[in-house]
């Protein structure tokens, strides 16, 4: 995220790195709450990060609907970045409410995709693949999902465990002819 | 005007040395290429988030950690009459966020020490990842829970049932003690390709890990990949 300082030149060395000098008009790239806490004090104004663009949000936004089984890669943070720079960075934008609505119907979508991925899980799932996937919709789902997965390993395998005993005097595999193959990967 | 006043840490990751006033003047990127302590501090205390059982205890970065916080503090009090507010409050900005990572990493253990003090306590294994000051208050925390049990519940029970630990004096094995449960879904992410690796003992799972994305898997096979620190849990 890139800052352009408006006063003296100053340099921080912090515990997180060294960030300065700044010079009035030139761009400096400083983490997001450095940015935003300047913003705030009105001593800088932000540069958009160049995903957040009217342009390449819409380009998202159309593979995402293109491409049912699949996310796109976005940052990993982007509703949380997304949200922080819109709300105190309004007008460094220079299309926010088309940025912000674009961003919903991405968020919109992505969601959509999670919810009929979840329909998958079943008894057979021992792991889940996400590719692209952001922190906002991992924290959605995250609760659910473990829940769900781990209520399948446990009736899943009592059932497995209770077939073994009656078999066990039979040499051969227990039970293997009643399970289906089990598929080992479900790639989203 | 010039801060020029940097925080001297004698840590071995260092943040570079561009600390004094004339000083790489030019440079207005931080350091981001070397991993610093705020970022392994930031990547640990999310392990220890998701993993249901408490992890190792990291006292080496601990230890830096509160050293540099400690210097940090110093300097701001120096210079506190030479710098312009806004900087000053940065500054302070810059520590309160590595005191509320160091806070919070401390929490989630004591969470966990709070729920599963019996079962760490018997357990050698788990002991040895806890801190000399978490294994104080472990035994502390035993200590008070047994005889407020005692004191409200279980003094006034028979014989029989007044072990905090068995449901019954008929029980074989201590079953009223809580245990983490290792068989919980976790999301995870590698940084490297780890290869196929097998999640169970009969060989018919396994998962093949690509670089940053997440996977959702069992704790239980994992675990040592955690400590080699091979995986981290988001």
């Amino acid at each position: 995220m890139a800052g352009q300082g408006a006063s003296e030149p100053a340099l921080f060395t912090e515990l997180e790195g060294d960030y300065g000098p700044f010079r009035p008009q030139i761009p400096v790239t400083v983490p997001l709450w450095l940015g935003i806490a300047m913003k705030k004090r009105s001593k800088c104004r932000i540069q958009p990060p160049d995903w957040m663009s009217v342009e390449r949000l819409s380009e998202v936004l159309e593979m995402e609907r293109e491409a049912p089984r699949e996310f796109q890669p976005l940052p990993f943070h982007y509703v949380e970045i997304a949200k922080l720079l819109l709300d105190n960075a309004r007008e460094d934008f220079e299309n926010n409410y088309m940025v912000q609505s674009l961003l919903e119907d991405i968020k919109d979508v992505r969601w959509d995709k999670v919810e009929k991925g979840l329909k998958n899980l079943s008894g057979r799932t021992h792991a889940v693949k996400l590719k692209n996937i952001s922190a906002m919709e991992v924290n959605r789902m995250r609760t659910f999902t473990v829940r769900a997965l781990q209520s399948f390993f446990k009736h899943d395998n009592d059932d497995m465990m209770k077939q073994t005993p009656t078999d066990s005097d039979s040499q051969s595999t227990p039970s293997s002819s009643d399970r289906l193959p089990r598929r080992t990967l479900r790639p989203r | 005007m010039d801060s020029g006043n940097g925080s001297e840490d004698g840590t071995p990751w260092g943040r570079g040395d561009g600390q004094g006033d004339d000083d790489d003047i030019n440079r207005d990127w931080g350091h981001k290429d070397i991993p610093n302590d705020v970022e392994v501090l930031k990547r640990v205390w999310r392990n220890e988030k998701s993993a249901p059982e408490i992890l190792a205890y990291e006292s080496l970065l601990v230890e830096r950690v509160q050293e540099q916080i400690a210097n940090m503090e110093e300097n701001i009090l120096a210079a506190a009459e030479s710098l312009d507010d806004m900087m000053l409050s940065i500054f302070e900005m810059d520590v309160n966020r590595l005191m509320f990572l160091l806070r919070a990493y401390l929490r989630v253990r004591l969470s966990k020490i709070d729920k599963f003090a019996l079962h760490i306590m018997r357990t050698a294994d788990l002991w040895d990842r806890l801190s000399p000051q978490e294994q104080e208050y472990a035994s502390k925390f035993v200590d008070v829970l047994s005889k407020h049990m005692h004191d409200s519940v279980l003094g006034k029970l028979e014989k029989a049932y007044e072990s905090m630990m068995k449901q019954a004096a008929s029980s074989e094995e201590n079953d009223m003690i809580v245990e983490p449960n290792l068989d919980t879904y976790v999301f995870c992410r590698s940084k490297t390709a780890l290869g196929t690796f097998q999640l169970d003992d009969k060989g018919d799972e396994t998962v093949d890990m690509m670089p940053n994305d997440l996977y959702i898997l069992r704790y239980r096979p994992v675990r040592n990949l955690i400590e080699t620190d091979r995986i981290e849990l988001v």
